[in-house]
């Protein structure tokens, strides 16, 4: 049964309501950095590390070495004790945030620190953003996220039939709200995803959870495919750990790779040993030659040895 | 607009009140629209036959129905008639079976290949293992590492019918992480594989789905008690967990009510409280409506308070103590430290430990028409120890709450009483046995004659 079918007949859908669509002519009210820093340096690197693995300090250190090291956007991560769309690797890097003590509030001041080219977005479960306030409520996370100088949200558990709160709050403090895409998604949960997506459009690679993997799966190249239509800038992300792979992504269509487990696997075999920032640094530089690569089908300069 | 339509129109809805929804990552979505429409179809339509079938095998594999047994030993101690629902008489010693045996033939009408399923004392996976091993079809539970080490009996029963065992080993090993450890897999093979959701819990449908598997118990116990005490008891008590006995124990009483404020449904019930003054037996065409109380008996464990520090709650008290928040793909009431860390539950009951609860269940708390109430490790154990002596029943620790309740409250029950014995208790004898060592209980024997 269609979500479309429920509506009573003669009432017209509220924005984001299922079958609800955002018109194509209402942009939204503000100008999505996000947008503009993939759409920019195409082919963008979209790197990820969870917030407080192994500290607050080192997260600050770890992204702005992934900033020099060419990430045009770096997703942190505030960790949320239930991690269901995380594999093991990430799972693990929460495990170590929440074990430091990092809190939201934490969280917030190290945003409020950061000082980076790329702009930051917010990857956590729709609970953190729920009970940031005294009641269950998504404003005033967005509002805080919004003074903190973030620039979009990510939500790996809020599909777009349950969006309309974040969404309006998002909207009104100029937050993108990116949202995933599965190997599932087709038809039109598609066209319902796309019409309420902003920022880009965070294109899982395969089924099932986050994690390095050694190849590129087909399902990405599908999921191209159904997607060229969209005007919307495009990521792919979920099992992306290596320059050839962001290389044979881009070549498949999309205009970013976004890398998680790869990064953290980095900080977790460097503990707290002060090598990881200057290797996550190099893999930030391998990832974004290849995605080069896969833009132009020319090898880019090795860069000079440090 | 007659009863059916008014089921039909409320079940169209992905929520109860402000609790529910779908809570889930974007792959799922699709498999629950899937799940949507199967339900639709098979269960409220009972297309190509499914109920009849559904029916039948509860009947003969089943064993359905159980038996509503007045406890004339109880009865005498309260001073007041005491029925007991026995859904530890159901194929496998618990009421998980109705839903188990129902989600996986479901499953089989919807064309899926391969079962998954999460456990938490192990009734769940063992009724799982059964339909799956009773309807042919490959079968997987995740149970916590701690879990499996205080109910190994279900593991080898589990094991028996031909089901694999996947220990959970993150957090504290119980059945939250088992849930998480059962998402990944689902979100990984969701294209074949169903996930036999253990409770009333998780994104719609299921919770919908398993209330409905589970309305039985009350089906039977509306017309079984009218039949043996000519009216409709004063009070329904049964303990909850996640709440799928609770639920099931209670769906048929909802309506049962003389006062109007809940006298349509459970969705509008949050009229002004000046329309409770009057009140009137319903009239719906049928008999004039009774009131029956309805009273959920969650685990107090050893406190009701929740250790920020340590993020742990000695007990699973959600619905007494819980605020509301999102946890495995419902809206509902849960056990969180402020900032929206889930913490660790405790009971002494496996099959109650659990920080999240059914989102009905809330609904029904929130608007007044479910009474939560707590009941201690000791009283639990009391409770089971009691039952076993007085009646010949060895409960199951979670139904043993119930009981406890009934021991410590039941002047305020009424006259007449349904407990529902939601599982027998066999699975649990190490964990009583160790725990009633440690405590002076005054209801258990004296197990230490027998050492020499």
């Amino acid at each position: 049964m269609s979500g479309e079918d429920r509506r009573p007949k003669g009432e017209e859908p509220r924005n984001g309501e299922r079958g609800a669509k955002r018109p194509a002519s209402v942009e939204p009210a503000y100008d999505s950095d996000v947008e503009a820093a993939i759409r920019e340096n195409y082919p963008a690197l979209i790197a990820y590390v969870t917030a407080g693995d192994p500290s607050l300090a080192d997260t600050k250190a770890y992204v702005e070495a992934l900033d020099r090291g060419g990430a045009d956007l770096i997703e942190l991560g505030l960790p949320f004790s239930e991690p269901i769309a995380e594999g093991p690797t990430i799972q693990a890097a929460i495990n170590r945030a929440l074990e430091a003590g990092t809190t939201p509030q934490g969280f917030f001041e190290l945003v409020d620190d950061l000082e980076t080219e790329a702009p930051l977005l917010v990857m956590t479960y729709y609970n953190m953003i729920l009970q940031y306030g005294p009641e269950a409520d998504v404003r005033p996370f967005v509002e805080r996220a919004a003074e903190a100088g973030l620039s979009g949200i990510i939500v790996p558990d809020l599909p777009a039939e349950e969006a309309d709160p974040l969404r309006d709050a998002c909207d009104e403090h100029g937050l993108d709200l990116v949202f995933i895409v599965a190997p599932t998604t087709e038809g039109d949960r598609l066209d319902r995803i796309m019409s309420q997506v902003s920022g880009f459009a965070y294109v899982q690679a395969r089924l099932g959870t986050t994690g390095a993997r050694a190849n590129v799966s087909t399902a990405t190249h599908d999921s191209l495919a159904r997607l060229s239509a969209y005007d919307v800038p495009k990521a792919v992300g979920f099992g992306v750990s290596e320059g050839d792979h962001a290389a044979e992504i881009i070549e498949a269509g999309a205009d970013g790779v976004i890398v998680g487990s790869a990064l953290v696997d980095i900080i977790a075999e460097h503990g707290a040993d002060g090598d990881a920032a200057a290797a996550l640094e190099a893999k930030a530089a391998e990832l974004k030659r290849g995605a080069r690569r896969g833009a132009t089908g020319e090898d880019a300069p090795e860069p000079e040895q440090p | 607009m007659s009863t059916s339509e008014r089921n039909r129109e409320r079940d169209s809805e992905r929520t109860f009140g402000d609790y529910g929804g779908q809570y889930v990552p974007e792959a799922l979505m699709p498999a629950l629209q899937e799940l949507e429409d199967a339900y639709e179809r098979y269960v409220i339509e009972n297309e190509d036959g499914f109920m009849d079938e559904f029916r039948d095998r509860m009947r003969d594999f089943g064993g359905r129905p159980t038996p509503l047994q007045r406890a004339d030993r109880l009865s005498e101690r309260y001073d007041r008639e005491i029925y007991l629902k026995r859904e530890d008489l159901v194929h496998g010693g618990a009421h998980k079976l109705n839903n188990a045996l129902g989600q996986v033939l479901l499953a089989k009408y919807m064309g899926k290949e391969r079962i998954i399923a999460e456990t938490g004392a192990g009734q769940h996976g063992t009724a799982t293992a059964m339909a799956a091993a009773h309807l042919d079809m490959p079968c997987e539970i995740y149970m916590g590492r701690t879990d499996i080490n205080r109910q190994r009996p279900n593991v080898y029963r589990m094991r028996m019918n031909g089901a694999e065992v996947n220990p959970v080993t993150a957090g504290s090993g119980t059945l939250k992480e088992a849930i998480n450890e059962t998402m990944r897999d689902w979100a990984t093979t969701v294209e074949r594989t169903h996930y036999v959701i253990g409770s009333v819990v998780g994104p719609h449908p299921f919770p919908k789905l398993v209330r409905d598997f589970q309305s039985v118990i009350g089906r039977e116990a509306r017309a079984q008690i009218q039949d043996r005490a000519g009216r409709l008891p004063d009070s329904v008590v049964a303990c909850a967990g996640g709440g799928s006995n609770t639920m099931g124990a209670f769906h048929e009483f909802v309506p049962d009510c003389a006062n109007p404020r809940f006298a349509d449904d459970s969705s509008s019930a949050e009229r002004s409280s000046a329309d409770s003054q009057a009140a009137q037996p319903r009239d719906d065409g049928d008999e004039p409506r009774e009131h029956v109380d309805l009273v959920a008996v969650e685990a107090g464990g050893s406190s009701l308070e929740i250790d920020e520090a340590a993020g742990l709650a000695p007990n699973s008290a959600t619905l007494s103590t819980g605020t509301d928040g999102v946890l495995h793909g419902a809206m509902t009431k849960l056990l969180q430290q402020g900032d929206g860390q889930i913490v660790e539950s405790h009971s002494v009951s496996a099959g109650l430990d659990y920080a999240g609860v059914g989102p009905e269940l809330a609904h029904l708390v929130e608007t007044g028409r479910v009474t939560p109430v707590t009941v201690d490790d000791e009283a639990a154990l009391n409770g089971f120890h009691r039952l076993s002596n007085l009646e010949g029943i060895i409960p199951a620790l979670e139904s043993s709450h119930a009981l406890g309740y009934l021991e410590e409250s039941h002047d305020e029950l009424g006259d007449v009483v349904v407990v529902n014995v939601s599982g027998r208790g066999d699975k649990d004898l190490e964990t009583v046995l160790e725990e009633t060592e440690k405590r002076d209980l005054e209801a258990a024997p004296d197990v230490e004659v027998f050492d020499g």
